[in-house]
């Protein structure tokens, strides 16, 4: 084993081990969870640190082990896969330091935490994933290891959405294996390569390659979201708020958007899936979702429900960029593949932070909040702001490529799509703004949960991932063009996809 | 080194014998030590390649004498059950009681039952066949009897009845292949059934029979009684390995016949009766208002997956290697999720103090690691990657697919949806919180312990699938003609 075999692996195995002990251990050994937590997250965060440095460089890591016949288990840091892998590492750490906190004295912590790590094994898996039968097996793991996290309250009502969850990612799996499986009785084992691989498909079978995009993405879709696919996620907000930030930003609807991302690029090859006219309806399903997810998100008074509508909408826009064939539009959809996540980790860490330190669930009790926790509320409005697309924050860079993508790949009615969206997001998330900061504040505040906060506004394990992810949302979009930002690195995707 | 062969046979006897004259004490003591040297015969078997290794008893040669052979198929039924006998052993120590009635009994039973699992696996004459299969039958249905309740006592009697009308039908295909070509050796009867009288009904009844002892849907009446009301480990040793050997020889007996005889409609019947048991055994666990009837019933539904390759298994079928390595893969993948299942569904039952699946609420606190156990074989019944239930399931659909028969990718797609149904239905109730204060004194974590452990080959099993395939090449085994 050498390294170029050995950092894949560790990239996986840092948060398997560390999920694998932590079962075993009892609910008391509060310190020594803790310990393997963040142990965990820092050695992945520095894997995958070496492996971006050496894949900026040119180098690849490469892991292939025999797992079926004729199918390998192939773990391969692309630069595509990094842009995930990094997403993935770095929002687990921010993520296990707030979830510490957040359950601190809530029972089944170990349970918690075992299947948090292996959650984001998966997450890593996926991304890393180098043929299709190896990210089948890591989406699946991913939904295994959810279920848990979803229905760890154990109420009725959690389980009644784990249910409604499971339904629809198990429909969505065998639609995903249905797809894999016939693909691969056109073209073998389909590895992820530049270009794609469909193409090899003589002309008289070529039209079978449509419904198979269909059964690929339905079967992504429903992780991702896709209208009419999208019915589990507002359920799954009843998940503690780590779960939901993880579930909402980095693990499940982004597995399934960067499982699209992956099948358009590297399984079908961009250009030919726009000779086979694939791209078209792809983009109008996603600008579909864009809509709607903001139609519904103005009705929700709670404010985690009006948060998962925005994420049906928002991680769409991905799918978007996708669709839209051409250098610039790709670069939006996968810039904004980390973008959205940070962002939205921030709002719902900031939504955690407003139920666990006041018992504030909606967003008609948020009068005056900003005076109460104003960190929480600045971290709440760059991270709003950036939702709507304003400068500097970094969504505007997301949104600012997918219109001059729209516009590249002559679809103009893509910019009317965006600048409806744009509005209907003002319009759901800047009244929170005007209530949080503007409204006279109750005389008192309802529950004050952490009676331990100090000087702080709510436990500093709370506020510093919360206020970290929302100063990641304002240099990602002020530090746009510099150095390893995400816009550079898609950019970096997009010049070894296009000018292969 | 051949004449270890009848000692695969004669060990077990043996150890049950000796089980049977000494006192409870002394037969669970033999447990580890019997279990240790049937394994070490099996790997010295296992080490002989190639197979098949064959054996004439009495040095009387095969048209004559009684052979025994052991092929690739043998083989992983063999080293199935040492690992299944491993974890059953070690949990019927912690499961009965010192001393108990029920457990005196167990012992000699099991061992007897080992006995004839490899005496039927490792015969090559359709008489012997038939001998081995009745031995199991009474093993099988003695311990199916051994709790003593009235239920299981009814149970007991009706997989007796059923057993013995397979029994006897197949008795009938014996005497008629006899009757036709005057030999009994298999070897020489797949050369003589060609131009024989009755040989495909006399194949074909003998499949029926088989059908019948491997409880294929519509033949599947007396499983879930049996295997459900049973003791816990006895559950798991027929739902693991008692109805794996009869599939084995229907394997063994249509590889045989299939080239010289036309069985393509029998073959798709079979495979037809399979999807039916797939689609009806998971409704019915649906149903299921007690945990253990659940799993027997995901039992009727998984036996499905291993008749579905018939729709391939003819001879010069691009897919019939394929449709081979599946129906032997789910073999062993069902054979050890399912024996996991059982034992962490007998933990759950003991640590609720009773079998309904109500009082499964609250069990994810009160029971973790059977709970992970029964979530990890499900994952392996449900077929969710990297299981070993995922690559039978993986090699069945590359087998559909090569044939370009979809309406099969249908079936296996929506029984693995069926199954996540079942399992989780299982998990939701786990994830309630306890509806009253159970007065049950906590088991043993040696059960759950043990259900976790063979909970993970299932699970990790999947990841060895390409050296397992690779040392058993089962699928050259599809006609290169006996």
């Amino acid at each position: 084993m050498t390294e170029s075999s050995l950092l894949p692996l560790g990239a996986l195995v840092s948060s398997l081990a560390a999920g694998v002990v932590i079962f075993f251990l009892g609910e008391a050994s509060v310190r020594l969870r803790t310990a393997l937590n963040l142990a965990g997250a820092f050695v992945k965060l520095g894997i995958v640190g070496r492996m971006l440095w050496g894949v900026f460089h040119g180098a690849t890591y490469e892991l292939r082990l025999p797992l079926l016949p004729d199918n390998d288990l192939l773990l391969r840091a692309d630069t595509l896969a990094m842009l995930f892998v990094s997403l993935s590492a770095g929002l687990w750490l921010l993520t296990t330091i707030y979830a510490i906190a957040y359950l601190e004295g809530a029972p089944h912590r170990s349970r918690f935490f075992g299947f948090f790590s292996l959650c984001v094994t998966a997450t890593v898996g996926i991304a890393l994933a180098g043929n299709l039968l190896s990210f089948f097996v890591f989406y699946e793991l991913l939904t295994l290891s959810t279920y848990p996290l979803v229905v760890h309250r154990g109420t009725p009502k959690a389980l009644a959405a784990g249910g409604r969850y499971l339904a629809y990612t198990f429909s969505g799996g065998a639609a995903l294996l249905a797809g894999i499986v016939w693909l691969q009785s056109l073209v073998g084992p389909v590895e992820f390569t530049h270009g794609g691989v469909a193409s090899i498909v003589p002309a008289a079978k070529r039209w079978l390659l449509v419904p198979i995009f269909a059964l690929l993405v339905a079967g992504l879709g429903v992780k991702a979201a896709l209208v009419p696919l999208h019915g589990w996620l507002p359920q799954a907000m009843v998940a503690p708020a780590p779960v939901s930030a993880l579930l909402h930003a980095v693990a499940v609807v982004k597995a399934g958007a960067f499982g699209i991302v992956r099948i358009v690029y590297d399984v079908y090859g961009i250009e030919f899936a726009q000779d086979l006219a694939l791209l078209a309806p792809l983009a109008v399903a996603a600008s579909l979702t864009i809509v709607y997810g903001s139609l519904r998100a103005l009705a929700q008074d709670d404010l985690k429900r009006r948060l998962a509508y925005s994420t049906v909408s928002q991680v769409s826009y991905i799918v978007l960029g996708v669709a839209l064939f051409g250098p610039v539009g790709s670069i939006g959809g996968l810039v904004h593949l980390v973008h959205q996540g940070i962002m939205k980790i921030t709002l719902f860490f900031c939504a955690g932070n407003y139920a666990e330190t006041l018992g504030m669930h909606r967003v008609s009790a948020m009068n005056g909040v900003g005076r109460r926790m104003p960190w929480t509320t600045a971290a709440f409005t760059i991270g709003v702001l950036g939702m709507i697309g304003i400068p500097p924050v970094a969504g505007f860079v997301s949104k600012w490529y997918l219109g001059l993508g729209a516009l590249a790949a002559g679809m103009p009615w893509v910019l009317a799509v965006l600048l409806i969206s744009s509005l209907l997001n003002a319009a759901y998330f800047l009244p929170i703004l005007r209530t949080a900061w503007f409204d006279p504040p109750p005389s008192h505040w309802p529950e004050e949960h952490l009676a331990s906060r100090g000087v702080w506004e709510t436990h500093p394990w709370l506020l510093i991932p919360t206020l970290a992810a929302g100063a990641s949302a304002l240099v990602f979009g002020l530090a746009a063009g510099i150095g390893l930002s995400p816009l550079e690195w898609a950019r970096l995707i997009v010049a070894r996809e296009y000018l292969r | 080194m051949t004449e270890l062969l009848p000692l695969a046979v004669l060990l077990p006897l043996g150890l049950g014998v000796t089980a049977f004259v000494v006192p409870e004490r002394g037969a669970r003591a033999l447990a580890a030590p019997g279990w240790l040297a049937v394994t070490a015969l099996v790997a010295a078997l296992a080490q002989r390649a190639p197979w098949p290794q064959r054996y004439a008893l009495g040095q009387w040669p095969a048209p004559l004498g009684i052979a025994l052979h052991a092929d690739a198929l043998a083989v992983a039924l063999l080293v199935l059950a040492c690992a299944v006998y491993a974890a059953v052993l070690a949990f019927a120590t912690a499961y009965f009681a010192r001393g108990a009635r029920d457990a005196a009994l167990f012992w000699p039973l099991a061992w007897l039952l080992w006995a004839a699992l490899n005496a039927a696996v490792l015969s090559a004459d359709f008489f012997n066949l038939y001998v081995a299969l009745e031995l199991l039958t009474f093993a099988a249905v003695g311990l199916a009897a051994l709790s003593g309740r009235p239920a299981a006592l009814a149970a007991a009697l009706r997989y007796l009845l059923a057993a013995l009308v397979g029994s006897n039908v197949f008795l009938l295909a014996v005497a008629l292949a006899y009757g036709a070509t005057g030999v009994l050796a298999l070897e020489a009867l797949a050369i003589r059934l060609q131009d024989a009288p009755y040989a495909a009904l006399a194949i074909a009844l003998a499949v029926a029979a088989l059908a019948l002892k491997t409880a294929l849907v519509p033949l599947h009446f007396w499983l879930p009684p049996a295997h459900g009301g049973a003791s816990t480990p006895v559950s798991a040793l027929l739902s693991a390995l008692v109805i794996k050997a009869s599939f084995v020889i229907v394997l063994r007996l249509w590889l045989l016949a299939a080239p010289r005889l036309d069985l393509a409609a029998l073959g798709q019947a079979l495979a037809v009766l399979g999807a039916a048991a797939i689609v009806w055994g998971s409704v019915q666990a649906l149903l299921q208002r007690k945990l253990k009837m659940l799993v027997a019933y995901s039992t009727v539904a998984q036996i499905g997956y291993l008749f579905v390759p018939f729709a391939w298994l003819a001879p010069g079928h691009p897919a019939a290697a394929l449709a081979l390595e599946a129906s032997v893969l789910q073999l062993l993948a069902h054979g050890v999720a399912k024996a996991a299942m059982f034992l962490a569904a007998g933990t759950l039952v003991l640590a609720a103090g009773r079998d309904d699946l109500g009082a499964l609420r609250g069990a994810a606190a009160r029971a973790p690691m059977a709970i992970f156990a029964f979530g990890l074989a499900g994952a392996s019944l449900i077929g969710v990657p990297p299981t070993a239930g995922f690559a039978a399931k993986w090699q069945l659909l590359q087998a559909a697919a090569t044939s370009g028969q979809w309406a099969w990718v249908a079936v296996l797609l929506a029984g693995g949806l069926l199954a996540a149904g079942y399992v989780f239905r299982v998990l939701k109730l786990a994830f309630l919180p306890a509806a009253e204060a159970t007065a049950v004194p906590p088991v043993t974590s040696t059960l759950s312990l043990v259900a976790l452990l063979l909970a993970l080959v299932a699970t990790a099993g999947g990841l060895f699938t390409v050296p397992l395939l690779d040392a058993l090449r089962i699928g050259t085994l599809a006609w290169r003609g006996p």
